[in-house]
């Protein structure tokens, strides 16, 4: 198990390695010269060739990534073109709500998800799994940012029960929680289909087993054939299913926050994508890419304690 | 006279074989509700895109201020217009081929580069390592945060959208064809292919790639559901489609500057990007059922 975690933790370093390359040298073949960007349209040809020589932009690819990744190291991701603000502080700034965003969405669609696919496979083609499946299916069509409209339409301006957007308020007050519905349950619902989907399809698959007969057999009661005999081992691809949405939902995040008009990570990679303004589009996308392995890993490595049967060569 | 009758005798029961494989399929496919009206929608949605002009008298770009703003089921413009007075209809019907166009761009070369990979990789050992981990590497992110990287470099529009998208279903792709392909080579036929010596690539695109047509064809069919969803969703960041270009994802960031006024360009678009994807995720599903339940895509 310890020689697993050392091992997948070197892959994740090599893995790291690949992604800052791979992002860099994207950001490097971009058309457009950053020293006119960040000289803007009055600098003359010696202000830029200062620019130039001041960011090390005359040196070779090679030693441009070495230095690239010497200030990663360090935590250092570079400049903004456009504000010249420091794009770790950038990132910093607006981490929080992108996180707080992902994980208030992995909650909302892990409840819906895994209810919606108990009460389908429990209740067996009855009505209810019709309308379980019904969503599920609907869940994984919606475009999540038209979603999020409609949710807005409904009920922030005509019922005005919940705020139209942002995200100011810490999540434990009563206002904070209050932002944070919309947008959870805009980006949870894809995840909730999902996992509806594989909550389902396992407790039907496990529900037929031998061993829950033979506990039925036995005597046991329902529930506890339903809760500890049937539902534990039925958790363990649905696990698998919510560790890659957890990812995905990174990733949807960039969506929602402008939706919602939330100061997030994916918001400022937007923006900075419009404006060209490349450390910038390079430190949030190494950052969500970052994080996106890192919860891979994690959820790989809870595997192996849920289901021991699991082995990693 | 005797290998005349061996050859015939060979070929036809393939030749039925195939057939009876085929209807099968369908036949199976066409049992299952949902999947027949998925099939429906993406039939109707594929008359509209084709007969476009013949759809509406509007043009879905020309500019009317005089009637910006109706609502739905207004004379001579059933779904209504929007803040410049365009038909949402004929913007709807027009954005079908922008969807459709897209999406099988992005798919088309994605399985390219996926098929391409995937063969290779699970043909030559030597080069499976490498191409895999070129795989990985594009597996650790994101998919949409892929699409986006790719927009960030080449500028944004419909053309690069489907780029980013293909890029992005080149792993996914790569990883069901190589695992086909590690199955299949293993076979007595291809052992006897290599034993008689004919070429690698003919063994590869003759004999092991048809046998992977059917995982490739339902990642196909879902993969447009993906494509058309991302590519509404990359329109709608401001990162695809650009005004007035009659694009769904556009349409709803537009609309939702008038959401509280007029709803209707909001939702109208919506719907029908969610029927779409509905229609093809429901196709695929049938299909995978269909060929094989516990195909792996």
């Amino acid at each position: 198990m310890i020689g697993m975690i050392i091992r997948r933790f070197f892959q994740l370093i090599f893995l790291l390695f690949g992604i800052s390359f791979l992002v860099f040298s994207s950001m490097y073949l971009a058309p457009g010269d950053p020293a006119s960007m960040i000289g803007g349209p009055t600098a003359s040809e010696s202000d830029i060739e200062a620019i130039r020589e001041n960011l090390g932009l005359n040196e070779p690819f090679l030693t441009q990534y070495a230095s690239y990744v010497g200030g990663l190291v360090q935590g250092d991701l570079g400049y903004s073109y456009q504000t010249r603000q420091s794009v770790s502080e950038a990132i910093a700034v607006r981490l929080p709500n992108t996180l707080k965003l992902a994980i208030a969405s992995m909650i909302v669609a892990i409840i819906i998800g895994i209810l919606a696919g108990l009460i389908s496979a429990l209740k067996h083609n009855s009505w209810l799994d019709v309308g379980s499946t019904t969503f599920a299916l609907a869940g994984i069509s919606i475009p999540n940012f038209w979603m999020g409209a409609v949710l807005i339409l409904v009920f922030a301006v005509n019922l005005q029960w919940l705020p139209v957007g942002g995200m100011s308020s810490p999540w434990y007050t009563i206002e904070g929680m209050k932002e944070l519905i919309l947008p959870a349950i805009t980006l949870g619902t894809g995840a909730a289909a999902m996992i509806a989907r594989m909550t389902r399809s396992s407790m039907l698959e496990v529900i037929r087993a031998d061993y829950v007969r033979t506990a039925r057999a036995k005597g046991v009661k329902e529930s506890s054939v339903i809760w500890i005999h049937t539902l534990k081992n039925a958790m363990i691809p649905v696990l698998t299913v919510i560790g890659v949405n957890f990812g995905s939902l990174l990733g949807g995040t960039i969506i929602t926050e402008k939706v919602f008009a939330i100061n997030g990570v994916g918001r400022l990679m937007i923006d900075a994508i419009a404006a060209r303004d490349f450390p910038m589009v390079q430190g949030s996308v190494l950052l969500v890419a970052t994080l996106f392995v890192l919860v891979n890993l994690i959820v790989d490595i809870v595997y192996t304690y849920v289901d021991p049967r699991i082995k990693y060569q | 006279m005797a290998e005349t009758v061996t050859v015939t005798g060979n070929e036809r029961p393939k030749k039925k074989k195939k057939e009876h494989e085929f209807i099968l399929t369908a036949k199976k496919l066409l049992k299952n509700k949902l999947a027949v009206i998925g099939l429906i929608i993406i039939i109707l949605q594929v008359g509209m895109a084709i007969f476009a002009p013949m759809m509406t008298s509007h043009d879905p770009v020309k500019q009317n201020l005089a009637a910006s703003e109706l609502p739905i089921f207004s004379e001579g413009h059933w779904l209504g217009t929007d803040n410049y007075g365009r038909d949402v209809w004929s913007r709807i019907v027009f954005g079908s081929r922008i969807s459709l166009v897209v999406g099988i761009v992005a798919v088309s070369l994605g399985l390219l580069g996926g098929v391409t990979l995937g063969l290779l990789g699970g043909y030559y050992k030597k080069l499976d390592g490498i191409i895999m981990r070129i795989v990985d590497l594009l597996f650790s992110f994101p998919g949409i945060l892929l699409a986006m990287l790719i927009i960030a470099v080449l500028g944004t529009s419909l053309i690069n959208v489907a780029i980013a998208i293909s890029i992005w279903s080149i792993p996914a792709c790569a990883r069901i064809v190589r695992g086909s392909v590690l199955s299949i080579k293993e076979k007595e036929y291809i052992m006897a292919m290599k034993s008689v010596g004919a070429s690698d690539l003919r063994i590869m695109f003759k004999h092991i790639l048809p046998n992977c047509f059917a995982p490739i064809i339902v990642f196909a069919t879902m993969r447009m559901a993906t494509a058309i969803l991302s590519t509404a969703a990359l329109s709608y960041l401001g990162l695809g489609a650009q005004p007035p270009t009659p694009e769904w994802g556009a349409m709803i960031s537009q609309g939702q500057a008038f959401m509280w006024s007029s709803p209707h360009l909001t939702i109208i678009p919506g719907i029908a990007i969610m029927l779409t994807v509905f229609a093809f995720n429901v196709v695929g599903d049938g299909l995978r059922d269909a060929i094989d339940p516990n195909m792996d895509v």
